[in-house]
């Protein structure tokens, strides 16, 4: 296995582009190393990517955060701005395995690594989030959801990384939340989650939402009949019933040891409503 | 082959070559000859291998030896002031906050982190903060305990 330490993007992903083996990019590694401890993955080429210009900040600007893709989720939680504008997605990163996971794990990882339990995919999706991805041919953006296709594949390319994951600017009158549920209070992987993101006039009439669950696809899924279920109300008992019942439709749940279907199913609908609730009060509306 | 690295070990600069897939742990047990973090599962659930990397709590099993060149690594060994212990290992041997002591260097460097970060936690930010360290002896009420105690001595 080569090890290479590239200080621009344009380097890294030629590096990539030219590996005729099995190339892996390293942010945090709390995924990649875990896999090949395991012999789940041989790694020919490692391109650690945390040298490179940019990679490890977090830029504020009048457009949102654009957040490197080597940033350790505990530093989006010791960024003032950012956890005031996106507290859902600070929460929902700062939600993944232990304090030391969080010093080394990044939300760019948690997304390209594509489990369906990815704690920072639903709110990232919730919020609108863009991620910037670079190769030897040159960049694009694409939408969070156009990220993960299946359990471990993504529609990045050969030669393809991420860079950055571009959070919009916070609109007045909105907010986001994420809830998930474990067996216990930590260290574990969703079993169903949930991330809402709602903006509000100023009556508290909502005005746009995005409802996104995790854990219950084979990719973390936006929810466009939950959103039209809440769009237009103040968020009283019948739209909570009707967003509950639309998660729970669109669920596509596996039994495993963790949650049945018909628990996940169920799970999904009450999330939604609780995590509904606390997005609405954080944009400012009042129940 | 392997990877030439220079970093900094308790304030002592170190050099060593590894091959690329070695992993930090490896490299402080097995070529620097600090014993100190401890391999549980080596996959970062139990972190018995916890170090402080450029001021941030880590698994020493989930970063790579070659990614150490002209980086800070905090480790047990640099938490004593000589024969001086830290107030935290002192409170551990008070409280008997141990009993096979495996897991207690990496709970020590959790403590040290969150102390830096939160001087004074609550119980549940205590217990929040040391949730990936596992302990299979003791329990976890005497290490919350002697963290309690080690962290209202440090406040003075």
């Amino acid at each position: 296995m080569r090890y290479e330490m590239p200080t621009t993007a344009k380097a890294a992903a030629g590096l990539l582009a030219k590996e005729k083996g099995r190339a892996f990019v390293l942010a945090g590694g709390t995924d990649l190393l875990v896999k090949m401890k395991a012999g789940v993955v041989e790694p020919d080429l490692i391109v650690d990517i945390k040298a490179i210009k940019g990679m490890k900040d977090i830029k504020k600007s009048a457009g949102g955060f654009v957040i490197g893709a080597a940033v350790p989720c505990v530093a989006l939680s010791e960024n003032a701005a950012l956890t005031k504008a996106w507290p859902g997605v600070v929460e929902a990163a700062n939600l993944i395995g232990s304090k030391q996971v969080q010093g080394r794990c990044t939300m760019s990882g948690n997304l390209c690594n594509a489990s369906p339990a990815a704690d920072s995919v639903p709110a990232l999706i919730a919020a609108g989030a863009k991620v910037s991805i670079i190769s030897a041919k040159g960049s694009r953006k694409v939408a969070v959801e156009d990220v993960t296709t299946g359990v471990g594949r993504t529609s990045l390319k050969k030669g393809e990384f991420v860079t950055a994951i571009e959070l919009p600017a916070k609109k007045p009158k909105s907010g986001d939340a994420y809830l998930r549920f474990i067996p216990r209070t930590e260290m574990d992987i969703a079993v169903v989650s949930c991330a809402v993101n709602v903006s509000l006039d100023a009556k508290g009439m909502i005005t746009k939402a995005r409802v996104v669950l995790g854990a219950v696809a084979i990719t973390a899924l936006l929810v466009k009949d939950a959103a039209s279920a809440i769009v237009g109300t103040k968020l009283d008992d019948a739209a909570k019933a009707k967003l509950a019942a639309a998660c729970s439709a669109a669920c596509k749940p596996i039994d495993d040891k963790r949650g049945t279907v018909e628990f996940r199913t169920e799970v999904a609908g009450v999330l939604a409503r609780r995590a509904a609730e606390i997005a609405y009060a954080r944009a400012g509306g009042k129940q | 082959m392997g990877v030439h690295v220079r970093s900094t070990v308790n304030g002592d600069a170190v050099e060593f070559t590894c091959p690329e897939d070695e992993v930090l742990l490896d490299v402080l047990r097995n070529r620097l000859g600090l014993t100190g973090a401890k391999e549980g599962c080596g996959t970062g659930d139990c972190g018995a291998c916890s170090v402080i990397l450029d001021g941030r709590l880590v698994c020493s099993c989930l970063v790579l030896g070659a990614e150490m060149d002209g980086k800070v690594v905090e480790t047990i060994e640099g938490m004593a002031d000589g024969a001086k212990l830290h107030p935290l290992q002192q409170h551990f041997i008070d409280g008997a906050a141990l009993q096979c002591g495996v897991c207690t260097p990496g709970f020590l460097m959790a403590a040290d982190a969150l102390l830096r970060k939160n001087p004074d936690p609550t119980e549940e930010e205590i217990r929040f903060g040391l949730a990936g360290n596992l302990c299979r002896c003791t329990g976890y009420d005497k290490i919350v305990r002697a963290v309690q105690a080690a962290a209202k001595e440090m406040r003075g």
